[in-house]
Parts: C-alpha cells; sequence; structure tokens
C-alpha cells in the first residue's frame, strides 16, 4: 500500500467538498455516465442525510458503495429509483441527471422510472405467489405479452438469474417455499425481467450463506454486461471482487471514489485507508 | 486496561444454592395458582357444554333439519329458523366484508398516522366493543320504523354492522405485519399502489384475513339481540326477506321462555346446533390460520 498517495491529514479531515478533488469517476473509467448525481443533496425531514454528492455510475460497469453504517449508502440508492418519494417529508435536491432527465424532478413518471431502475433489496422480498408468477407479475405491470413471449422471458429472467435449473420444474408452486439464497436470486430475476437499464443492490447477499453469496457475486459479474449496477456492501472483499469502482462514504459525505483496484491499494484519503483497513466503521 | 476480572464478590455456592431454592418456590407457587385459574375456567366450560350436550342431544333428530317450527304438542324442528339465520348471517356478512376490508385497507394503507385514520380507527373500535342491542335499535329506528315493520333485511343489515368492525380490525391488523420491504420491493417494480395492495398485501395478509372473516360469521351467528328489534323472528316457513325472519337465536330466545316441555327441548337443541356450528367455524379459521 502506497502511502504517497494519502493527501495531508489536514484535508483528508476537511468538512466540505471532496467532490472536486477527484477525477470524475467516469473519466476515469472510460464510460459514459448512465446516471450522473450532481450537488445531491438529501432530507429525512431537518436530518441531511446526503451531502453535495457528485457521482456517476459509468454505463454497465459495478460501481460497490461502502462506508460505516449510517453514512447514506441505502439513502442514495432509494434517491436513484425515488423510493423515498413514498414517504412524506423525505426530499432530495440538486440533479440526478439520466438520458437527459433530471429524475428527482416532481414531473418524472415514477412508474416508468422504476421500470429502469430495478432493486434488489438485502432481505429476500418474493411475493406470496408462484414463482412463474413472481416474475410474470413485474413484466405484467409494463408489457402486454402473448403468453408464448411470456413463457419465454421468464424463461430467460430465470436463466440469467442462474437459478432456471433449480425451479424449472416447480413454477407454479410457491416462491415462499424456495431457500433464502433462491428467494434473492428469484428477487433478482424478477427484477431483471422487467429489462431495467440500471440494478441497484443493497446489501444482497448479507442474509446469505458464502455460497448463495458467490453465487450472486459472480451473478453481478454477468450482468454488467447488459445492465449498469450499484451495489452497497459491508465487505470489503465482495467490492473489491465485484466493482469497477468503488465509492466510499462517511456521514453523508461521498469522500472518494476510484476504480477498484486504486481504492483498495492506493485510497488518496485518509479517512478511506482507516476504513478499508478496518480502523473504524 | 485487562478487563478480564469480573467486578463484584466471587460466586458463594452456598448463596446461590438459597437463591435457586427460592426460584424453585416462586415457580411452584406461580404455577399452582396459574393451575388452579385454569381448572376453575374449565370447570365452567365442561360444565355448559356437558349440559348442552345432555339436554340438548335428547330432541336432535333428522324432524330437527326438515320440519319447521310447529305448535306445542305437534311434531316441530327448527328448519326455518336454521334457514333464516344462515341467509341472515350470510347476507350479513356478504354485506359487511367488503366494508371492512376496505375500511381496513384504508387504515392500514393509506391513512397511516393520518388525524381522519385515527378518528375512524377508534369510531371502529367504539363499534367493535359496543353492545350489540344497541346496534339492534339503531336499525330499528332507522329501518323498521320507517318501512313499516320487522323484516329479515333489517335484520341482515344488523348483523352486517357487527360484522364490520371485526373485519376492520383483522384486515388491519394483518395488513401492518406484512412487512414494509415488500411493499417496497411491489413498488420498485414500478406497480402502482392500487396493484400494490390488491394483488401483493391482500394476498400476503389473506389467511389472516380469512381467520377474522370466520371469526366475524361465528360471532354473528350466535348474536339475538340485534335480531329481536330488527326481524323479529318468524315461527312459520318464510324466506321473503320484506316480512319478519326466523334465526335461530331468536327460535331458542322465545323457546326456552316457553312453558311447553318439547319447546324448551327444541331450545336446547338450537343451542346445541349454534355452538356445533361456532365450534365448527372456529376450527376452519385456526386450520386456515395455521397453513398460511
Ligand atoms: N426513515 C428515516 N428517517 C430518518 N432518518 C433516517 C431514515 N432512514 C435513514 N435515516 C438516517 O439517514 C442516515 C443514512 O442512513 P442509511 O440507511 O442510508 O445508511 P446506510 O449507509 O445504508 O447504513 P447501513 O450500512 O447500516 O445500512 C442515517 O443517519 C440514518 O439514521
Ligand atoms: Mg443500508
Amino acid at each position: 500500500m502506497s502511502g504517497t498517495a494519502l493527501p495531508s491529514e489536514a484535508s483528508a479531515i476537511a468538512p466540505q467538498g471532496f467532490g472536486g478533488m477527484q477525477a470524475r469517476s467516469s473519466e476515469a473509467l472510460n464510460a459514459t455516465p448512465r446516471i450522473a448525481m450532481r450537488n445531491l443533496d438529501f432530507y429525512y425531514g431537518d436530518n441531511r442525510a446526503l451531502k453535495a454528492i457528485d457521482l456517476d455510475l459509468p454505463e454497465r460497469q459495478v460501481t460497490g458503495m461502502i462506508g460505516p453504517s449510517g453514512c447514506g449508502k441505502s439513502t442514495l440508492l432509494r434517491v436513484l429509483n425515488r423510493m423515498y418519494s413514498l414517504y412524506p417529508g423525505q426530499r432530495a435536491t440538486g440533479e440526478v441527471m439520466m438520458d437527459g432527465r433530471n429524475i428527482i424532478a416532481p414531473d418524472i413518471d415514477l412508474n416508468e422510472l422504476r421500470a429502469r431502475v430495478g432493486m434488489v433489496f438485502q432481505k429476500p422480498t418474493p411475493f406470496p405467489m408462484t414463482i412463474h408468477e413472481n416474475i410474470a407479475f413485474g413484466v405484467r405491470l409494463h408489457e402486454r405479452l402473448s403468453k408464448p413471449d411470456m413463457e419465454e422471458r421468464v424463461e430467460w429472467a430465470l436463466t440469467r438469474a442462474a437459478i432456471w435449473g433449480e425451479v424449472k420444474d416447480r413454477l407454479h408452486s410457491s416462491a415462499l417455499g424456495l431457500s433464502g439464497g433462491q428467494q434473492q436470486r428469484l428477487c433478482i430475476a424478477r427484477s431483471i425481467a422487467v429489462r431495467p437499464e440500471v440494478i441497484l443492490f443493497d446489501e444482497p447477499t448479507s442474509a446469505l450463506d458464502p455460497i448463495s453469496t458467490l453465487k450472486i457475486e459472480e451473478l453481478i459479474d454477468e450482468l454488467k454486461r447488459d445492465f449498469t449496477i450499484a451495489i452497497v456492501t459491508h465487505n470489503m472483499q465482495q467490492a473489491a471482487r465485484c466493482a469497477d469502482q468503488v465509492a466510499f462514504f462517511y456521514l453523508g459525505e461521498l469522500i472518494e471514489v476510484a476504480p477498484a483496484a486504486q481504492l483498495f491499494t492506493a485510497p488518496r484519503h485518509l479517512k478511506t485507508q482507516e476504513y478499508i483497513t478496518g480502523r473504524f466503521g | 486496561m485487562s478487563a478480564t476480572t469480573i467486578p463484584g464478590p466471587r460466586k458463594d455456592p452456598a448463596a446461590a444454592a438459597r437463591l435457586g431454592a427460592r426460584r424453585r418456590r416462586a415457580d411452584l407457587l406461580l404455577r399452582g395458582f396459574g393451575f388452579a385459574a385454569t381448572l376453575l375456567g374449565l370447570v365452567f366450560l365442561v360444565s355448559i357444554l356437558a349440559t348442552l350436550f345432555w339436554l340438548g342431544l335428547g330432541a336432535l333428530n333428522l324432524t330437527v333439519f326438515t320440519k319447521v317450527t310447529a305448535p306445542p304438542g305437534s311434531e316441530g324442528g327448527l328448519l326455518n329458523a336454521i334457514v333464516g339465520s344462515l341467509v341472515q348471517v350470510g347476507i350479513g356478512t356478504a354485506v359487511g366484508t367488503p366494508i371492512g376490508m376496505l375500511v381496513g385497507t384504508y387504515l392500514a394503507e393509506y391513512a397511516r398516522g393520518s388525524a381522519l385514520g385515527n378518528a375512524v380507527r377508534f369510531v371502529s373500535d367504539i363499534l367493535l366493543s359496543a353492545p350489540s342491542i344497541l346496534i339492534g335499535l339503531f336499525v330499528y329506528q332507522i329501518m323498521v320504523v320507517p318501512f313499516g315493520g320487522f323484516s329479515g333485511w333489517a335484520g341482515s343489515v344488523a348483523l352486517a354492522i357487527i360484522v364490520i368492525p371485526i373485519v376492520v380490525r383483522t384486515t388491519e391488523d394483518m395488513l401492518s405485519l406484512v412487512p414494509n420491504t415488500l411493499r417496497e420491493a411491489v413498488i420498485g417494480l414500478g406497480a402502482p399502489k392500487w396493484k400494490m395492495v390488491t394483488l401483493v398485501c391482500w394476498r400476503a395478509a389473506m389467511s389472516g384475513i380469512i381467520t377474522g372473516i370466520l371469526l366475524a360469521l361465528a360471532r354473528v351467528a350466535g348474536e339475538t339481540a340485534p335480531l329481536l328489534f330488527t326481524s323479529l323472528g318468524n315461527n312459520g316457513w318464510n324466506i321473503d326477506l320484506a316480512r319478519p325472519y326466523p334465526s335461530l337465536p331468536l327460535a331458542i330466545y322465545a323457546y326456552a321462555g316457553s312453558p311447553y316441555e318439547d319447546w324448551i327441548a327444541l331450545a336446547w337443541t338450537g343451542a346445541l346446533i349454534i355452538t356445533l356450528g361456532v365450534l365448527g367455524l372456529n376450527i376452519l379459521a385456526r386450520s386456515v390460520f395455521r397453513q398460511k
């Protein structure tokens, strides 16, 4: 680990405005941003949970988000699909640009946005229906497919989520009977089936065993060929394994974003180094 | 900093033994009281059930289900009362359930923490514990008096009013057990809220809601007071809901108070039938809830 890349301690604990210091992540990774956040603030009532975030999610890349508990990682994901709009009193200001539109603007069609920005949660959330219906449910919200087309889509989604082989003989039994790891892959399949452009993962493996975790990590690697991915994780190895670029958050601020190899070997900020070496968090 | 020693005095085996003995005594005492209280409750329950079977089984035969009520001395059954009960309970539940489910859904999904929601919940809870005779009198005033007579419709409405708050309560309770992450997962796919409620939340809460409906059914099946002022009862065969309507609880009420031996026996049999019916509904409700 090279200590020379670290800035002086004084600048590492400067109160504001780390965003301007680093090269834009997408420039670093040579990819066009699928989503670009500029000066993004988020409030739970009066509590400012995200502070002036500038971050790009590069197209067809995996962005890992790390940071100690309560630093705002989940909050950031919930901005990107406007989940926060369900709750009065939560609001975001600034810009989150996607295809030339600010998706946190009030006139955005939320259902359409959520079809384009899918989400997978920490705990598996299978719907109380059959495996087949779980997948078809989301598809039906946005498309009218003939029966054979729907069958094809269901098989495609389950195959992409690496669970087809395990469920193809029980498509019409309840999804609640699957194991935790299978349920999580089913939820991934359910998100994929809608054919989103971006998929957000909020600690998708923290409730799973090592084997299921491995499967999902492999899956994420495979999915990034088609989707832009953001993954929140507490597991540094996971971030290193899955992510192309990693963003480190602390107390609602984006401290540093860099290609994964760089962030884990030569972090530019003291806080980042302290966190990834396990000195706090 | 060596934090390896536990603060406080060392464990004294004799003191630990004394403490153990005291705990065992306390445990024994509590167990004794619990057992005695349970026994007392069971004595009443068993004696009621035993009396019911003892006196009710005697007159329980096929004619009870095939013949209508008849004057004392002649061979009569309870057919009209049984059918009348089924019809009124059926209509009451059929009317009260959708209203109750919609109100419960409003409370759980749309009005959490809102002032109107709290007011509605409060009123519904009052209605839940209101004496049923009040509900009978209320329906008497709004239906029997204006329409000039007792009727099966009025009885059904009274039962529906009893069903509503029960279903409101269980629907709201069961929906609030549905985890928020499930709701967010539905919304996260781009579903509008009404689809989230009807296609996922209701389904997730279904077994609980059905249990509530069955318990509401069981509750109104035995209601007498609200029918007394509304459908009045009818000793003949009648399925015209615009006229006074027979029902089992009212037949029991009328027969049990009569001086005729055979009517009194029939009242016991009617009571046994209701009890078995309610028991059946409760067992059904439990098994629905358990199979989830
Ligand atoms: N519903 C809420 N209302 C008010 N404050 C909230 C709410 N949810 C989160 N917060 C606050 O916002 C901050 C960021 O929370 P967030 O859930 O985004 O953290 P996180 O980085 O995802 O943490 P974790 O790693 O524990 O999941 C925290 O200080 C938290 O207390
Ligand atoms: Mg979180």
